[in-house]
């Protein structure tokens, strides 16, 4: 029976500590994975971006005349405070400090809803206006694009929302906090994705 | 007492943290230099050049730093960057198909 338990336990859980084939451990290997398809998902929405642009120079306004840059420039700035609380929560928890890395990770969880809300408020401000999805070329680029990392972002924050709950739960520790490396890595991504499309969106 | 390999949860990290707050300011900085030159009276062409250098320099601030690449394993870098070269493939082989 004792010997059933054991073979259990090494097939169920193996050592945290065993390195694995690309140097780390499974759940971060199996984030990068997931991140190389999203940089190909992100590289087909803005490849055709692009196509479509060259193809419709017309199609599209000058910069600030329909869209509303001030408030997506805050919007940016916003992102990018919160991938800063995000690495500090992970840097407080590779140096024990467990108080600081749960008043980080609220931080983040804070600003990244915040992104979301701002970015609802600018969606109802231009639809107000008139420029709804099927608004030509123009239209419809723009709220697949800046939709979807909204719709990452917004997944985002609620997988943030756990991880927070479980760090106020005292399930990371210094030696093993997974879970915030883990979602710090997908948070970064979308504050990277964000900073490109901010430039090709708004910008150009 | 062993020491857990590079990248296990139990591994402390082999680097000093990163000026993480510095690099905060940079992008800051950055996001607002954007935003002068996208509404200077200059070249639709070199405002669009310089534009996506500095967005590109930013991410690359993201990825190196705050996703820690740079003190990753190089096996992880080429995972991570593998998928890169496809954006230039469809971009060149769509603008080809559409120039002709």
């Amino acid at each position: 029976m004792a010997h059933a338990a054991a073979v259990h336990e090494d097939v169920m859980l193996p050592p945290a500590t065993r390195e694995a084939g690309a140097g780390v451990y499974n759940e971060k290997l199996g984030m990068w994975i997931f991140l190389g398809s999203e940089v190909m998902f992100f590289t087909a929405l803005i490849g055709t971006y692009v196509i479509l642009r060259f193809a419709h120079p017309t199609s599209w306004k000058p910069p600030g005349q329909v869209l509303n840059i001030p408030v997506t420039a805050v919007n940016t700035f916003l992102l990018i405070c919160s991938s800063v609380t995000m690495v500090k929560a992970f840097a407080s928890a590779q140096d024990g400090l467990l108080q600081q890395l749960r008043l980080w990770l609220v931080a983040t969880c804070i600003i990244g809803a915040t992104f979301v809300g701002v970015q609802v408020y600018e969606y109802t401000h231009l639809i107000e206006k008139g420029f709804i999805p099927s608004e030509g070329l123009y239209g419809s680029t723009f709220y697949t694009m800046t939709g979807f990392h909204g719709f990452h972002v917004t997944m985002g924050v609620i997988c943030m929302i756990y991880v927070t709950i479980k760090a106020f739960q005292g399930k990371y520790t210094q030696t093993d906090h997974r879970g915030v490396e883990v979602i710090g890595l997908y948070w970064h991504f979308v504050d990277l994705v964000w900073i490109i499309l901010f430039t090709i969106v708004y910008l150009i | 007492m062993a020491h857990p390999p590079q990248g296990s949860p139990g591994a402390r990290p082999s680097h000093a943290h990163p000026n993480y707050i510095l690099i905060w300011v940079f992008l800051a900085v950055l996001t607002a230099l954007e935003l002068t030159v996208a509404f200077l009276p200059w070249s639709k062409t070199i405002i669009i050049v310089i534009l996506i250098g500095m967005a590109f320099y930013k991410a690359a601030l993201v990825g190196l730093y705050y996703m820690h690449l740079r003190f990753e394993p190089n096996r992880l870098r080429i995972l991570a960057i593998a998928p890169l070269p496809l954006f230039a493939v469809l971009v060149l082989a769509v603008i080809t198909e559409f120039i002709w």
